[in-house]
């Protein structure tokens, strides 16, 4: 369930997120939880990412 | 009346100096390259790009980078989303040995020679340099023998010894920007401390890599004066960074980097330094996307991070290997590095 924005971790229903959206698709990994706006732990490696919301858990590059 | 002194053109010049003598130009003459007409950039790479061959030879440089520590950092770098100082997004983490073997495995395996493993200190401590070995170690007995190169900071003379005994062949630390600009960059430390960690690596017979970051602010002027003074240092390695405005840093709102500028900025760090591995490194997705990143293939550039860097995301390896295939580019062998 996407309620927050991944970049910004404001909500998706709040405002116009269209850089956000180019910057995820571009160089960015996604830094806020999706579902509760937490700031998520992310480890960039050459090939993917991982990031971990402390309650909704890992999401990767790989999904 | 007398007549006006005659205008040499600066490429004229460069091709006669750089490309025939190599010797790279002074810092009026990048500061004249830097200032030519976007008309001339054409020219300008093409210069670039027959210097890189005649000096360099044809081969490409490829290398994966991974960071091991994460964020948290206390210095202020005012371009960096890891700075403990900013309200950045980014959090701390530190990357496993396991970890650390799988990415030095992943970058070996896009036929890279180089894996650079970063973190985001002022200096490395006990324990960090501990994760240092025990993940070279691991990486070793995993069978890769890709040669490792670390940016770990600012280093003290017995750091270097121990990163020496490890076998790290190349040490990082940028200068990041011209000296008359750095205090506008960084306060918590000095351009002149960074210097002194380069000649300890230099001294020590680690090969030195060290460039920076354009689109800081800094003027045309000072991008001149930094290419200069980075030849100056001799570096075998200069890796070319355009700024990523990362959201909480004091740059979040400064601009992208427009790509006939960074062309140019490319072309004339060729010109300052004929003989340097001149490395494409983080930004060049959002400055030059798919199509600029070839013309600066073809204007100088002879080294290429591949994969992604340690926060942000770069182009799939795949892509960038298939690049260098189109432009027939030939990838260093790790046989012709040792």
């Amino acid at each position: 369930m996407t309620v927050f924005c991944s970049f910004c971790g404001k909500a998706e229903a709040d405002g116009d997120h269209a850089f956000c959206r180019q910057r995820l698709s571009m160089i960015d990994p996604p830094r806020y939880c999706a579902e509760c706006a937490r700031r998520m732990v992310v480890q960039v490696t050459p090939d993917g990412w991982a990031a971990r919301c402390s309650r909704h858990g890992e999401i990767t590059s790989a999904r | 009346m007398t007549a006006a002194p005659e205008q040499i053109d600066v490429l004229d010049e460069a091709r006669e100096q750089v490309l025939e003598r190599g010797v790279g130009l002074s810092e009026q003459q990048v500061l004249k390259v830097l200032e030519l007409a976007d008309d001339r950039i054409p020219e300008l790479l093409a210069l670039a790009h027959e210097v890189r061959e005649r000096w360099c030879g044809p081969e490409v440089e490829v290398e994966g980078i991974v960071s091991l520590k994460t964020g948290g950092c206390p210095e202020d770098c005012h371009f960096c989303s890891q700075s403990g100082q900013f309200p950045s997004p980014v959090r701390s983490a530190w990357l496993d040995i396991p970890g650390l073997v799988r990415a030095a495995r992943q970058t070996r395996d896009t036929g890279a020679t180089e894996f650079c493993i970063v973190a985001a200190v002022r200096g490395p401590d006990k324990r960090l340099l501990s994760q240092v070995r025990d993940g070279i170690k691991a990486i070793r007995e995993d069978g890769n023998d890709i040669q490792i190169a670390c940016s770990l900071g600012m280093l003290t003379q017995e750091q270097v010894d121990e990163l020496v005994a490890m076998g790290v062949h190349r040490y990082n630390h940028n200068l990041e920007t011209a000296r008359s600009h750095f205090p506008n960059v960084v306060t918590t430390h000095s351009w002149e401390e960074r210097w002194d960690t380069l000649r300890m690596i230099r001294d020590a017979g680690m090969e030195v890599c060290c460039g920076g970051i354009i689109g800081m602010g800094e003027t045309l002027a000072q991008r001149a004066e930094f290419a200069v003074q980075l030849a100056e240092l001799e570096p075998d390695e200069v890796p070319l960074n355009f700024l990523i405005p990362n959201p909480g840093t004091p740059y979040e709102n400064y601009p992208v980097v427009e790509g006939a500028e960074a062309l140019r900025t490319v072309g004339a760090f060729r010109l300052a330094l004929p003989r340097t591995i001149l490395r494409f490194a983080g930004g060049r997705e959002l400055t030059f996307g798919d199509l600029g990143a070839k013309q600066g293939m073809l204007g100088g550039i002879n080294a290429i991070i591949v994969g992604n860097y340690l926060t942000n995301l770069g182009r799939p390896a795949q892509q960038d290997l298939d690049m260098l295939e189109e432009l027939s580019m030939p990838i260093k062998a790790l046989s012709q590095t040792l």
